[in-house]
């Protein structure tokens, strides 16, 4: 089997056993990077050089670690020490960060090598990863859709073997609906269970960071490499998951997920998962969100007014691009306006009003007791039924160029909105294609249920295996 | 609802060019328009929701760990404009 074909426990056990070296696995994949990248654009850099130098290390070396010797790719919102990190901004082009994020700093604890930076919506505000400065990334099933975003570069570096496994980051979605668009695993975890620190922030009360890989299994592995509370992010907290495991009793529909919105190539694949999932002996039950259609107002209140305060960090004068003027004011306003791309600038606009003077109470305010309502939806619903399953996106992955208008490109991340701004986890797994598009399925759970929404997607797959 | 795109745009410390504003001014009002959706909704009694982990207050030591180390040069690494071990920009007079 072609090195790149393999998963990442096969790469690692290859590799432990030194049946492969770390360095054959590093350059498999950095030929593959080299014959497609041309096509796809999913890197913003690609360190081949630096890879190849800590492959050799490492086969030369005794740290092994649960990642060791195996490549894994990082969007480009994450800060990798001496590697060139731009969001996707024109603000950040040439930013070299002078140390690492918490999640890099564990992977390089595992043993793991950095093979590049992938490409993402500017400062990850969008759904398609067509609004990067560096140009979009085109979706690896067919070259002229999008491959969903805000981390399609993760997605389609994964779907494509340039990479076995990535980290993305999601706010409203953005891990599990390019996941959903490329058919490959992606996690968006409990809010609080993987560190920030390093991860350049868009909306803090939302930023997650993710894994992406091929399976579950994978995805599970990544994700206990990069968990854990992190003395320097305060909203991290400690977790005991393998406690928590248990199987499933009764799974629930939210009816609301399944409205005239949901494509019938969509909603034929959820239906055939749900009645294999009968059919092995899980029951399933419908339910109500009743607050569901609030989800997108209220995230697209709450998210630029976050946006407006973490992008003032943006002056031109510590680090980025910097628009050299008389007076600081200039600087300020010129660097801001010839680094931001249009949907920052729209974000920082809106948010700045929203929470402008006499604005406030209407906007922030109200659209953070929504979240209290849509909190609470999830928790009545918790006590009906172990977890809830819906479909990832309301479609598969659309043409590139198709929704230029902004309010329509937010209306792509209606079903992962919800369970972002509760702050619960949330796993896209492939089931197979409509339309020969991948489609996804999602499975929220309540906090901390990793493990359990680990399990079901196991079992999905198994089932879309048969 | 007054919105002047001119004078939030100043709020932002962000230049926007007249054709920036004429295209961003009625995408910005159909977006307000939208999420206007949220006032259908009775909220009196309903607490806000800032963020969804129990935390409190994160105390530590004030002391600087080995880790936490970032040396003047490293900081200063990235800036189009430094003097002496500090971030140089223009001067700031108002009279």
């Amino acid at each position: 089997m072609e090195i790149t074909e393999l998963s990442l426990k096969q790469l690692r056990r290859g590799i432990t056993r030194k049946e492969i070296s770390a360095k054959e696995v590093v350059t498999a994949f950095l030929r593959r990077i080299d014959r497609l990248e041309s096509k796809l654009n999913a890197f913003i850099t690609v360190s081949a050089e630096e890879a190849l130098r800590e492959a050799k290390k490492f086969d030369q070396g005794k740290k092994r670690g649960k990642l060791g010797g195996v490549p894994i790719a990082i969007k480009d919102n994450i800060i990798t020490k001496g590697l060139q990190t731009t969001a996707g901004s024109m603000i950040l082009k040439g930013f070299i960060p002078p140390y690492n994020a918490t999640v890099t700093q564990k992977l390089l604890g595992e043993g793991a090598i950095i093979l590049g930076k992938t490409n993402m919506d500017e400062f990850a505000m969008g759904s398609s990863t067509e609004r990067s400065a560096f140009g979009p990334t085109h979706n690896p099933f067919d070259l002229s859709r999008v491959p969903g975003g805000s981390s399609g570069g993760s997605a389609a570096a994964v779907a494509a073997r340039l990479a076995p496994a990535a980290l993305g980051s999601d706010t409203g979605g953005s891990v599990r609906q390019p996941a959903a668009f490329c058919g490959i695993v992606g996690l968006r975890p409990t809010y609080g269970t993987v560190s920030r620190y390093g991860l350049i922030a868009m909306a803090s009360s939302l930023d997650q960071i993710g894994p992406m890989a091929r399976d579950v299994g994978d995805t599970r592995l990544l994700f206990e490499a990069i968990c854990g509370q992190d003395s320097f992010d305060a909203t991290t907290v400690a977790v005991n998951f393998q406690a928590r495991v248990k199987k499933p009793k009764v799974i629930g529909l939210p009816k609301e997920y399944f409205g005239p919105g949901l494509e019938r190539g969509v909603r034929q694949k959820i239906d055939e998962v749900v009645s294999s999932l009968e059919e092995v002996g899980v029951k399933v039950a419908s339910v109500s969100l009743p607050h569901t259609q609030y989800g997108i107002p209220a995230y697209y209140l709450i998210v630029p007014s976050e946006v407006s305060a973490n992008l003032a960090r943006y002056d031109g004068i510590r680090y980025g691009l910097s628009i050299r003027d008389k007076d600081l004011t200039s600087i300020y306003f010129k660097t801001r306006g010839r680094g931001f791309g249009p949907e920052v600038k729209r974000r920082i606009v809106l948010g700045t009003f929203a929470l402008s003077s006499g604005y406030f109470e209407a906007y922030y305010l109200k659209a953070a007791k929504v979240r209290t309502l849509i909190v609470q939806d999830f928790a009545k619903a918790f006590k009906k039924v172990d977890l809830l399953l819906t479909p990832t996106a309301p479609t598969v992955a659309f043409k590139i160029g198709e929704k230029e208008d902004p309010l329509s490109m937010y209306l792509a991340d209606i079903f992962t909105i919800p369970s972002s701004l509760a702050g619960i986890p949330a796993l896209n797994v492939p089931v197979g294609f409509g339309g020969g598009l991948p489609v996804g399925v999602q499975l929220i759970g309540p906090r901390f249920t990793e493990p359990l929404l680990f399990g079901v997607g196991e079992m999905i797959e198994q089932l879309v295996k048969r | 609802m007054k919105f002047d795109i001119s004078y939030i745009a100043d709020l932002a410390r962000l230049y926007l060019n007249s054709a920036e504003k004429k295209r961003l001014s009625p995408q910005l009002k159909s977006i307000l328009s939208y999420v206007e959706k949220i006032s259908e909704l009775k909220t009196e009694n309903i607490p806000p929701t800032f963020q969804t982990i129990e935390v409190k207050d994160a105390v530590r030591e004030d002391q600087v760990g080995s880790k936490q180390k970032l040396h003047q040069k490293e900081a200063l690494a990235n800036t189009p404009s430094k003097r002496k071990g500090f971030f140089k920009v223009p001067k700031i007079w108002e009279v």
